[in-house]
């Protein structure tokens, strides 16, 4: 932790605790008990339950677990490798190239998401285009989305991998798309793993751009979550966020432990 | 052979320039088939870049690179069939030893049922049979050195390019290491070996021919022992064993000349009377006490090396190096002693023959 002496460990512990705990820790803990009750009208909630799970992990919620799992796993290979291919390409680029490339995928993450979603909306409304009503408008916003920060987190990798690793194959007498396969990607795969669980986390979580777009065949958690709790359903609502929260957690678990078998330092 | 590459390597004129600033000017050089050349110069002379321009990372802005009589300047790393092993190794981090071996084998799809046979005997050339299951990161620096010449071995190149290979081992394990090279080019006597140095022992040891780099030129080119014994420059001469220097006035008479008002009994040569000149002794080859061609003047430092004493002495201004057999009774700081040197051990340089002298620091 950088911080040696007694004391000063002490002190750091403590400002992790208060600014951790109300932060971080106090609302998603509120939302876990939220989850397990029927009614919450004094300080504490009361009549514990476990009914709303019932309801969250099953029907319509899991139709929406599985809609967002697919559009989150969709979107995010997508936009690795979209990120990645661009990123990779932008390494043969001159400066100005690389700077304009660098400035286009950052522009979804500049705009608010609600303007790329309504982007999406009016771009993709009309033929030959017409994907408005298909789950595919709201893959497709997803993955505009979450590649700027695939993009990003490649490039940066990149850019730490040493030439030498490129050269030493080169000079072994391997084409540069054997080079790509095995050697550029391996030692890029915990950048690929770190880029690919990043980019799952935002798509699960994605609800302003898709409120705009969705269908109602194709109606993701978050959505769900949305609309149980503007009806009234908040503790309904907090357990499926609670289940949006484990799934999520849980496959960034899963992609963790890759990345930790693909890092060799 | 699948390397491709017949022995050979020859410079035409290259000259290599990062942004309009000259880093290989005019290389003229060329290895024979089987020969080992060390490119030896100072940090900075040009030396990583000449192996790079044989390898293909750099395009010359002008001259030709030849592999065997084959032209390769235009062509890709991938496709010029040689073995290189850099600095840092860059042995694959994420491939096993056995693995590390058999990728330039896979790359150039040899034959699926000979790969093991052949990553087997590469790594039995350099001892490292045991270690094949290990990743690179479970290795020491020397045995990751032997992978990475066995894995530039493995595709039996015609030509291997050894960038300061041992620089990041420590000094008893360079002379073993050094020594292996030896036995690793009379194993294999076609191929033919670059060796980038900024080592004299290394390059002395182990190359037929050593080529001397400064400034971004090829300052000499010859065998060790001519190098050595007979330099052409000043800069050879400091640089190659670390030479004195001093400078001199030669004299009418026969194998004469002028230092600082003494005469001096030395082969002139060709040298016309009158003419300045570089008289060049190497340090061990000074002795103390009187004799002929002395030399008298003070100590101005003295440094105990174990087996031997290295005296600087300060002889009318000129600072003259003396390498001594351990001394019993070491000279005082100030003391005048009085250094001689053999006719035949010295060796007279036109003056002003390369274009700095600055390879003296490299004691
Ligand atoms: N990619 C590059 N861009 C610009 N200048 C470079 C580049 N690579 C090398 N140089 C310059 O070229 C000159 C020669 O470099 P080179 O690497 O060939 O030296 P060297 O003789 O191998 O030195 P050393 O013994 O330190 O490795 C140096 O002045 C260096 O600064
Ligand atoms: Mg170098």
């Amino acid at each position: 932790m950088l911080v040696h002496s007694r004391t000063g460990k002490w002190a750091a512990w403590a400002v992790f605790f208060v600014l951790f705990v109300p932060l971080f820790a106090v609302p998603l803990l509120v939302i876990l008990a939220a989850s397990f009750t029927t009614n919450w009208s004094g300080a504490f909630p009361s009549g514990p339950t476990t009914e709303h799970y019932a309801a969250a992990t099953g029907g319509d919620s899991l139709q929406a677990l599985t809609t967002s799992l697919i559009t989150a796993v969709s979107a995010s290979l997508l936009a690795l490798t979209v990120g990645s291919w661009a990123a990779l390409a932008a390494t043969s680029l001159r400066r100005r190239g690389r700077r304009f490339l660098d400035a286009l995928f950052m522009l979804p993450v500049a705009v608010p998401s609600v303007v790329v979603g309504l982007a999406v909306l009016v771009a993709f409304s009309k033929p030959p285009m017409l994907l408005n009503g298909t789950r595919w408008i709201v893959i497709l916003a997803h993955t505009i989305l979450v590649t700027a920060f695939a993009y990003s987190s490649v490039s940066a990798a990149i850019v730490r991998l040493d030439p030498m690793y490129e050269q030493a194959a080169a000079s072994l007498g391997a084409r540069p798309s054997y080079v790509l396969w095995r050697i550029k990607l391996p030692l890029l795969l915990p950048a690929l793993t770190a880029a690919a669980g990043l980019c799952f986390a935002l798509s699960m979580g994605e609800l302003s751009a898709t409120m705009m777009l969705y269908p109602p065949d194709w109606t993701p958690l978050p959505v769900q979550i949305f609309a149980a709790t503007d009806r009234g359903s908040l503790f309904t609502g907090a357990a499926v966020a609670v289940v949006l929260m484990g799934t999520t957690l849980l496959v960034l678990l899963g992609v963790a432990r890759i990345r930790t078998r693909a890092s060799y330092r | 052979m699948t390397g491709g590459a017949t022995g050979g390597i020859r410079f035409d004129q290259v000259s290599v320039a990062y942004g309009g600033n000259t880093v290989l000017d005019r290389l003229d050089l060329t290895v024979e088939p089987g020969e080992v050349m060390a490119l030896l110069g100072p940090s900075g002379s040009g030396k990583t870049t000449a192996l790079r321009a044989v390898a293909g990372f750099v395009q010359p802005a002008s001259g030709r690179v030849y592999l065997g009589d084959r032209d390769v300047t235009g062509l890709p790393p991938h496709k010029r069939g040689i073995g290189m092993v850099v600095q840092q190794y860059a042995l694959f981090p994420h491939m096993r030893v056995h693995d590390n071996v058999a990728f330039g084998l896979k790359a150039r799809k040899a034959a699926k049922a000979e790969i093991p046979e052949r990553v087997a005997e590469a790594l039995e050339l350099v001892g490292m049979a045991a270690y094949a299951e290990r990743y690179p990161r479970e290795l020491s620096g020397g045995q990751q050195q032997r992978v990475a010449i066995a894995r530039a071995l493995a595709i039996r190149p015609g030509v291997l390019l050894l960038d300061e290979p041992l620089s990041a081992l420590d000094a008893r394990l360079r002379s073993g290491m050094l020594a292996e090279l030896a036995r690793l080019h009379r194993e294999l006597p076609d191929v033919s070996i670059l060796y980038v140095t900024h080592d004299q022992v290394e390059a002395l040891t182990l190359a037929d021919r050593i080529a001397v780099m400064d400034k971004a030129r090829l300052q000499d080119c010859g065998t060790p022992q001519e190098l050595y014994r007979r330099p052409r420059t000043e800069f050879t001469a400091s640089f190659v064993g670390n030479a004195n220097l001093l400078p001199v006035t030669v004299a009418d008479g026969a194998d004469t000349v002028d230092f600082a008002g003494r005469a001096l009994d030395v082969p002139t040569g060709e040298a016309a009377g009158g003419a300045t000149a570089t008289l060049c002794v190497r340090p061990h080859l000074v002795g103390l006490g009187d004799g002929p061609n002395a030399l008298s003047g003070t100590i101005a430092e003295v440094q105990w090396r174990g087996s031997t004493h290295r005296l600087y002495v300060d002889v009318d201004g000129h600072r003259v190096k003396a390498d001594l057999r351990e001394l019993r009774e070491t000279p005082a700081l100030g003391d005048t002693v009085t250094l001689h040197f053999a006719a035949e051990d010295a060796v007279l340089l036109p003056a002003g023959t390369a274009p700095g002298t600055g390879g003296g620091a490299h004691a």
